[in-house]
């Protein structure tokens, strides 16, 4: 609980994080850029858990015991994600969405 | 009887056919020559020895010969009608039996030398047996559906060998007219076997032919207007018989199906196909005698006699040789039907019955005979037009005197076989019909003219300077041609009446004098003229064409009767009737489908781009419609 700063600010700060990483999710062409902003979405998801946890229901912990749940699996998926491109990487030199795109065919 | 040998009859011309059908491209053609006279001569000797067996040693009971039966049931519709499948053994099937294999075993030999050097030679010989094994199977049938199946299957064959030059257009569309104009025909003879099974509850022919049996003798109890059902069915039945014979005025395929090989031409538009009408007459004769008093059977005899006096005399103009035939071979089966349209039932009075079946056995063998004289004649000239013939007795002696025998055969001159069965249909005619009579002997002399015409137009007239000289044909050709000979000298003196009449029972049949004398006298002025204008070279008939003018014109057109059904068919039918149609359903109902279809791909062409596959593509669009929906509820959905 943080004085002088209310819920609401936080919660502001927290949507603008979360749509500044769904325009990057949707506009990005770098595979990577994309894994970032993806993990901006996340984020913007666990500060509105621990926020939520600390300003609404002071007594309880499940929403921060869910942030380190969402922490740990952002990190498995991150690394996971980061495999793939790398093994991409070496298959076709290059992590551009344009050129995984006949991957679907 | 033996009824595992006489099924065997036409299923080893099944077995040639399939067997050159399938492996014709591995088959050399020395070799299916063989084979196809090789299937054909067995199916010819189990003939024989059936006709043996059934007419000297055990067909008879008490002096009239039975009907053996052996049948399966086939189509079991409900519990009282059932379509049957087996073979009938009576007198007119085994006559039959003995004429299409004598026949088709000539036609086979003589096919060996006939088509040697053809590519399609071991396909002619697969379609020779298919039409072999349809005919043996159409004189077998039991029933109106099993003659029918065969019925067809013969149209099949004989649409397959007219069409055997496939790449001359002209052998083409006489396959196509021939094929459709029969099977218009049996469009009739199968109503006519719905109504007869409908109300009669059966279709087996010992059923509906025995005179003490239902179905004739309730004849009377169901009628549509003014006559029974049973003679609209028998009307219709012989429709169908009327087109497979070629009876006026479904004769205009016969001419045209001359296209066909002539040894093809000899065996079914000849000797066995196309009686395939006399013989459902035949069939079912009782049926046509009894119902109604006759009334289908007189329709029988008027276009019998019509067919044969209107084919006579355009045979007299024609010019090509086939076609001369051709048209003899409708007359002459004009005759055979006027013949039975005459003939009574029992005992004498079935002497029209006899005749024509008779007259049906002499003629397929002269009627052959001189089909493949023609063929051997076209083989040597190369040509089927009299113009491009003469003088030919010096090269083809063989030819020369079996053509002249037929020819005499044929003009009703005795001792040879013509004579004996043409008698019996004049005198059957004049013991019932005084015109039907006069119209026979008529057609008679018209027979021996036209036939001397082609005669001394081929081997005697002028002496035409050939650019090859002109030879013998080889012996395989010249064989089939002093057998039919043969046959056709002795066939006459066989008492026919003993074997195949109308009841069964077989009677004495004599010679009737003064009946006998005016038709050999007829067909002696015929000779006689004939002499006269075609043995030397002269102007004669020319002279005679300019005075008959316009006649002789409508005549040589075949009065103009394809140039009728061409109007009817194409100018009324297809350009009145079947374009408007085919133009609405074009514009309309195919319009709106097509309509639909164009506007479905369209409309996918347009929106095809959504669907891009681009996951970013989709996460915009989820996103937006979250969005969206998102204000919605926050500032337009309050309550």
């Amino acid at each position: 609980m943080i004085p002088e700063i209310s819920i609401y600010e936080i919660l502001t700060v927290t949507s603008i994080l979360f749509f500044i990483g769904v325009y990057g999710f949707i506009t990005r062409k770098n595979l990577i850029s994309i894994l970032i902003s993806v993990e901006l979405i996340l984020n913007a998801s666990v500060i509105n858990f621990v926020v939520i946890n600390k300003y609404l229901y002071p007594d309880m912990l499940q929403g921060v015991v869910f942030s380190l749940f969402i922490i740990a699996v952002a990190a498995a998926e991150t690394a996971l994600a980061v495999s793939i491109i790398i093994g991409l990487y070496r298959q076709i030199s290059s992590v551009e969405v344009k050129d995984v795109e006949t991957m679907k065919h | 009887m033996n009824f595992v040998n006489i099924i065997l009859i036409p299923l080893v011309p099944l077995a040639v056919f399939l067997l050159l059908g399938i492996f014709n491209q591995k088959i050399k053609p020395s070799v299916s020559g063989y084979i196809g006279v090789a299937g054909l001569l067995v199916s010819t000797l189990l003939s024989l020895n059936t006709a043996y067996q059934y007419f000297f040693v055990n067909g008879k009971a008490d002096g009239v010969y039975q009907t053996f039966v052996e049948k399966t049931v086939w189509m079991n519709f409900t519990d009282t009608l059932a379509i049957d499948m087996g073979v009938q053994i009576d007198p007119i099937s085994v006559m039959m039996l003995l004429v299409v294999s004598i026949v088709s075993l000539m036609v086979h030999i003589y096919s060996r030398g006939y088509m040697k050097g053809d590519d399609g030679y071991t396909k002619f010989f697969a379609f020779l047996s298919l039409f072999s094994f349809s005919m043996y199977g159409l004189v077998l049938a039991t029933n109106l559906f099993q003659i029918y199946i065969f019925w067809e299957l013969v149209g099949v064959s004989s649409y397959l060998l007219i069409g055997y030059y496939y790449t001359k257009p002209s052998a083409v569309s006489a396959a196509k007219k021939a094929f459709i104009v029969t099977r218009f025909a049996d469009l009739g003879f199968l109503i006519g076997i719905l109504i007869m099974g409908f109300y009669t509850g059966t279709y087996d022919f010992e059923t509906l032919n025995n005179p003490e049996g239902s179905a004739i003798l309730n004849w009377a109890s169901t009628s549509f207007m003014g006559l029974s059902v049973l003679t609209w069915a028998l009307i219709l039945i012989f429709i169908g018989g009327a087109g497979k014979s070629a009876m006026f005025p479904l004769h205009i395929w016969l001419p045209d199906a001359m296209e066909g090989p002539t040894p093809v031409s000899a065996l079914i538009h000849a000797a066995t196909m196309v009686v395939a009408g006399v013989f459902l007459v035949a069939r079912l004769f009782p049926m046509f005698y009894f119902v109604e008093e006759g009334f289908a059977l007189n329709i029988v005899a008027y276009v019998g006699a019509f067919s044969s006096l209107f084919a006579a005399i355009i045979a007299i103009t024609q010019t090509d040789i086939k076609r001369v035939l051709a048209f003899s071979t409708m007359s002459q089966l004009g005759y055979m039907m006027l013949a039975l349209g005459v003939s009574g039932y029992e005992g004498h009075e079935g002497l029209g019955y006899m005749a024509s079946m008779f007259h049906l056995f002499t003629h397929a063998m002269f009627k052959a005979l001189l089909f493949l004289c023609a063929g051997s004649v076209i083989h040597a000239v190369h040509s089927n037009y009299l113009k491009d013939m003469g003088g030919l007795r010096k090269y083809m002696p063989i030819t020369n005197i079996t053509f002249l025998i037929a020819a005499l055969a044929i003009a009703g001159v005795p001792p040879f076989a013509g004579f004996f069965s043409k008698d019996e249909i004049l005198v059957a005619a004049f013991e019932h019909n005084k015109l039907i009579y006069f119209v026979g002997v008529f057609v008679a002399g018209l027979t021996a003219f036209y036939m001397f015409r082609i005669y001394f137009g081929i081997f005697w007239g002028k002496d035409t300077k050939y650019e090859h000289k002109p030879h013998e044909s080889p012996i395989s050709m010249t064989f089939p041609l002093l057998f039919l000979a043969l046959l056709s000298i002795i066939g006459g003196f066989i008492p026919f009446s003993e074997f195949v009449t109308a009841d069964k029972a077989g009677f004495e049949a004599h010679l009737n004098y003064p009946l006998a004398a005016i038709a050999v006298g007829v067909g002696l002025i015929g000779i006689a003229l004939a002499w006269i204008f075609y043995k030397k070279e002269n102007d004669l008939a020319n002279k005679m064409v300019n005075f008959f003018g316009p006649v002789y014109q409508w005549t040589s057109d075949k009065f103009y009767f394809d140039e009728i059904y061409l109007f009817i068919t194409k100018k009324i039918l297809f350009d009145r009737v079947s374009a408007p149609i085919a133009k609405f359903d074009k514009k309309y109902v195919d319009g709106t489908m097509v309509g639909i279809g164009n506007k479905t791909v369209l409309t996918s062409e347009k929106i095809k781009g959504m669907q891009s596959g681009k996951v970013q593509d989709y996460a915009f669009a989820f996103i937006a419609g979250v969005v969206i929906i998102a204000l919605v509820f926050i500032y337009l959905w309050t309550d």
